[in-house]
């Protein structure tokens, strides 16, 4: 049995996950299990999916031996380019996914939440190719410090909505979202945008990012005529590291999932119930979810999907961390010496590599996905420089 | 049956409608004041909201005295501390969201909730396929866990939340979150009937019902008793003293008294 398969009848990978929603909800998320577990099972729905990733999105991303960054390292790292996949990250394939889901259900909206900005961009884009209407909720300290995906949803036809509620980050844009969607659930899909969520949003989201594992772990047996030892994924909800573990979980190679300082759930958290799943949070004594901090919008979330806190259970995958300061250092080091500029979440994979490489063995290879690209952090990382731009 | 529901059901078999009223606790010093002064008004039993930092199927104002509350430092503990030695002669039931108990221990909280008088809860995010573990442990000391029927929880499935709900059967109003509204819903007038088909349980009706005159519609429509949160809330949000608590609760009882 894969170790990373199907989650139980209740939507349980081990003792994480379930369906902790408001009885409003049910029939609702009953019905997106349904419609998914038809459609995944439909070689047309499968067809049209691939067909959409691979001419709109540009997959396959290719799988890069990132030779100069290897030297420096002393050891053989591979770079998963999800960076250049359309929009730059690993999240159009999330979404394509959940549009087609829409369709099916036979919804003309499509409602989303987002931190940085990535998987609102990511949501708009896949309205407007489908022709379905946006609203993405974002809390209003991220609106103000990421005014550029702000302007790109609204060019892309999405209604942007400002979150004043609670910690005015992601998790509380995941909570006006769940609110919104009770109300106009005739209309409308809750795309989530990471492997979290109630069932069957973890397992939805991990299936659509399977590709990039899948993808990788085919493409390195090709180069190199082996699996890799290790594949490094930054997480913060979890989606690309789901998506690059669910292609190696049944291989030898070790897991290693790299969480912010600021935001570790695995790493510091607590095992709790919040936003509809058993998993892994960070909180008070009291159960009150606290805010995560860290330089990476994109993994500023308190909480993780359940299934990484299942893997980290059972030991299958290791989650560790690393600080804002160590991140800024790995952009500078993958810009100068590969000439790519990685977005802030994905440089924390990296800068795990960079920290820990007296632990990669010789002859052994390091996989690492680059989930996204950098151009929407340069301000951020100009400003964290004392550079002003 | 739970000791919560022995009594309702009386009170619905002599013919009487129910008033529910919500407060949040811990929104000021004093906050208990406002449990006494419901039951003053003439309330058949009380919900004390215990805040949450993602209060995901709240509105606005129930939001905004969690805020409140989680800033003088409330916390379920503490809230139900202070319950201590409370005795509002009606029933009590704690709304609240599910971490807070998973997170204290659920054997621990329903020791805690009968000790201090505290006769059923009401979880909205636990509903009827994750509930097994605190059904469990809330059994031993006869606390009711009250369930939700949504206006699209339908055919054997609300047979099913109905069988499942102890103490009453909470009817949410209309699909969407707590909050007060101009008009009441359709859905609102719609679901006791609908749950009353199926069950003989007492059913109450929340979520929308913000006025006298809603709650006289609605009990018009054949539920037994309301719900009233948001309203008052905003009440004691807005500076509203126990006597003012007392007072439009009182007119809640008139209006569903003369319905």
């Amino acid at each position: 049995m894969s170790v990373m398969g199907h989650p139980d009848s209740a939507g349980r990978f081990g003792e994480f996950g379930g369906r902790f929603v408001p009885e409003p909800l049910m029939p609702a998320v009953i019905e997106l299990e349904k419609t998914f577990e038809e459609a995944w099972g439909d070689p047309e729905f499968r067809a049209e999916y691939r067909r959409i990733l691979r001419e709109y999105a540009g997959r396959p991303t290719p799988l890069y031996h990132a030779t100069r960054l290897s030297e420096l390292v002393g050891t053989d790292v591979w770079l998963k380019r999800e960076d250049l996949a359309h929009t730059g990250s690993h999240k159009i394939n999330n979404v394509v996914g959940q549009a087609l889901l829409a369709r099916r259900l036979g919804k003309t909206r499509l409602i989303a939440e987002t931190g940085a900005g990535q998987h609102g961009v990511a949501t708009a884009t896949a309205a407007a190719l489908f022709g379905l209407g946006c609203q993405v909720f974002m809390g209003e300290i991220d609106v103000e410090r990421q005014a550029l995906n702000v302007f790109r949803m609204q060019l892309l036809g999405a209604e942007v909505v400002p979150v004043s509620s609670g910690s005015r980050t992601l998790k509380d844009a995941v909570n006006e979202a769940m609110r919104t969607w009770v109300s106009c659930l005739e209309t409308s899909h809750y795309c989530i945008g990471s492997v979290m969520g109630p069932h069957p949003y973890p397992y939805i989201v991990r299936e659509f990012q399977r590709v990039v594992g899948e993808e990788a772990s085919a493409q390195f047996a090709d180069a190199a005529g082996k699996s890799p030892e290790w594949v490094v994924a930054c997480v913060g909800g979890g989606s690309n590291a789901a998506g690059t573990f669910a292609g190696f979980a049944d291989s030898s190679a070790k897991l290693i999932g790299v969480e912010p300082e600021g935001g570790a759930a695995i790493g510091k958290g607590v095992k709790g119930v919040v936003h509809g799943m058993i998993s892994m949070f960070l909180q008070d004594e009291f159960g009150q979810v606290e805010e995560a901090q860290s330089i990476s919008a994109g993994l500023d979330y308190p909480g993780v999907g359940p299934e990484h806190a299942y893997l980290a259970a059972i030991g299958r995958a290791s989650y560790e961390s690393v600080g804002d300061a160590e991140v800024l250092e790995a952009v500078r080091v993958l810009a100068r010496s590969e000439g790519i500029i990685p977005a802030l979440e994905s440089a924390h994979a990296l800068a795990w590599v960079i920290r820990e490489r007296a632990r990669f063995k010789e002859g052994e290879s390091v996989l690492v996905t680059l989930s996204g690209r950098g151009d929407k952090d340069a301000e951020t990382i100009a400003k964290a420089s004392g550079a002003g731009l | 049956m739970t000791r919560l529901e022995t009594r309702l059901r009386a009170l619905r078999d002599d013919g009487r409608k129910l008033v529910i009223p919500y407060v949040m606790a811990g929104i000021g010093e004093g906050w208990t004041d406002y449990v006494l002064a419901a039951a003053a008004g003439g309330a058949d039993a009380i919900e004390i909201g215990v805040p949450f930092s993602d209060p995901s199927m709240d509105g606005i104002v129930i939001q905004r005295a969690g805020e409140v509350a989680l800033a003088r430092g409330a916390a379920l503990g503490g809230v139900l501390g202070e319950l201590k030695g409370v005795s509002p002669g009606i029933p009590m039931l704690v709304m609240t969201y599910y971490n807070l108990f998973y997170r204290a221990g659920l054997d621990r909280i329903a020791g805690t909730l009968a000790e201090v008088g505290v006769g059923g809860v009401i979880l909205p995010d636990l509903p009827i396929e994750e509930v097994g573990p605190w059904a469990a442990a809330a059994a031993g000391p006869g606390i009711a866990t009250v369930q939700l029927v949504s206006p699209v929880t339908e055919g054997e499935r609300l047979v099913r939340v109905a069988a499942a709900s102890e103490g009453f059967v909470y009817g949410v109003g209309l699909m969407g979150i707590t909050g007060e509204r101009l008009k009441l819903a359709d859905t609102a007038v719609d679901i006791a009937r609908r749950i009353k088909a199926v069950s003989d349980k007492v059913v109450c009706v929340g979520v929308g019902v913000s006025s006298p005159e809603q709650a006289a519609q609605v009990v018009s429509a054949g539920a037994d008793g309301v719900v009233v949160g948001s309203a008052l809330v905003r009440r004691i949000l807005d500076g509203g003293n126990p006597l003012a608590v007392e007072g439009f609760v009182a007119e809640l009882r008139s209006a569903v008294d003369t319905a």
